[in-house]
């Protein structure tokens, strides 16, 4: 049997509804990744991870699950599930078995986007445990009332706080909060705006080459829904990379599978690997943007290709440049 | 036997999201899509408008596996919102096939 869609959709809707996330994750694992950089709490302006990098090894270790289970006997009792789950949170066993090295390296790419908002100048401060999920699983699948009462709840937590710009790390997270909450939220004002955007308008100089190439993966939300596309080649050429395109780039990206991975695992490996060999035939080293398409990728891609996050790899181009200077 | 509900179709066109009465059936989505389901979305978009509300349950699965990646209605010559009739379709199931509120 394959995996059933409602009690699937019913176990995130209750975990937002009774836990604030899709994935609800602990104190330590949503905020440690920011132990040590001294960022200023709060603010007017204010760095918005929404959880999605800290989710990835719970998200890595689901998949894995759930392609597990698709098509077992086991999936007719996913509807029990749900019902254990409201009394005790199943994605905590997630986290039990998420891999410990992909929590730091996902740890790091956040730590790297301070690094390279701090290098541009940029002043921000971050919310800590003030700093909640934004809801685009929910969004997306259609959960529209869970959606607004939590998109509600966060805006009106984001206004006590005297929040008036985020700067997001994220596609999915800087999509909800320029697309869906405006249609959610009675006056939601609050100014949006991506890292790379954030980076891009201040024009980096470039450096000088690092003898490398990248094959560039974009993100479709992005590069379709936000017009992120060409800011991060800006980037990537600036750091003193040759930026190599695949056959489907920028407005014509194709998808990693990431969206259908909790419901779809096989249908998701089989979008994952066809992008693999696209990617493949340009080069080893790709860079991705999103936290979705660097777990998907990855794990279709095995030992094929080196997948770094573009912030790691923008932040490893300066820590190179200044070595050398 | 098909059966007809004037209550899906007249629900549907109160959604504001949804907006496929535009499309012309030339398959460009079709081709493009990365999941390669021929009947999505053109029958699909055409059997909801019509009020063919089993046709569409039939396609529940077909409905929450679309990517929402917009690779076709980035080409989609006649700008239907192909990713938003697709997360309507959604809201409307999750609402009242699943129940979940």
């Amino acid at each position: 049997m394959p995996i059933p869609i409602a009690p699937i959709l019913g176990i995130f809707a209750d975990n937002v509804r009774q836990r604030g996330s899709v994935l609800p994750l602990s104190k330590r694992t949503a905020t440690g990744w920011a132990r040590g950089l001294d960022l200023p709490r709060g603010g007017e302006t204010v760095l918005y991870t929404g959880h999605m990098y800290q989710m990835v090894p719970a998200i890595e270790a689901m998949s894995s699950q759930l392609a597990l289970l698709e098509n077992s006997f086991l999936t007719r009792f996913f509807g029990l599930g749900r019902l254990v789950n409201k009394l005790v949170s199943l994605s905590f066993f997630m986290s039990l078995v998420a891999s410990p090295k992909k929590a730091r390296r996902s740890n790091q790419v956040l730590r790297d986007i301070v690094g390279l908002l701090r290098d541009a100048g940029i002043e921000f401060g971050y919310l800590y445990e003030d700093e909640f999920y934004a809801g685009p699983l929910l969004y997306d699948n259609g959960l529209d009332e869970a959606f607004g009462r939590h998109a509600r709840r966060v805006a009106a937590h984001l206004k006590k706080l005297g929040v008036r710009r985020l700067i997001t790390v994220d596609p999915h997270t800087t999509k909800m909060f320029r697309r869906a909450y405006p249609h959610f939220v009675k006056d939601f004002d609050i100014e949006v705006q991506n890292y790379l955007e954030v980076l891009a308008e201040k024009h980096p100089k470039a450096v000088a080459p690092v003898n490398g190439e990248v094959v560039v993966h974009d993100s479709c939300v992005y590069a379709r829904y936000e017009n992120i596309a060409e800011q991060p080649r800006e980037l990537l050429r600036a750091a003193g990379l040759a930026v190599r395109e695949p056959k489907l780039a920028a407005k014509s990206t194709h998808c990693c599978g990431g969206p259908i991975e909790s419901l779809f695992p096989s249908e998701a490996h089989r979008i994952s690997g066809n992008r693999v060999d696209q990617l493949e035939a340009e080069g080893k080293n790709v860079v991705t943007m999103c936290p979705f398409c660097w777990v998907n990728l990855g794990k279709a891609a095995g030992n094929r290709l080196v997948i770094n996050d573009i912030a790691s790899t923008l932040a490893a181009c300066r820590r190179k440049a200044s070595a050398g200077r | 036997m098909i059966r007809v509900s004037s209550d899906l179709a007249a629900r549907l066109k109160k959604e504001e999201g949804f907006n496929a009465g535009s499309c012309f059936h030339c398959g460009t989505c079709t081709a493009l899509c990365p999941l390669g389901y021929k009947i999505l979305p053109r029958k699909l978009f055409r059997e909801a408008m019509l009020g063919l509300g089993d046709e569409v349950r039939a396609s529940i699965p077909q409905i929450f596996s679309c990517l929402l990646c917009r690779m076709c209605e980035a080409n989609c010559p006649q700008g239907v919102r192909i990713a938003e009739n697709m997360r309507t379709l959604r809201c409307l199931i999750t609402r009242e096939d699943f129940d979940l509120t």
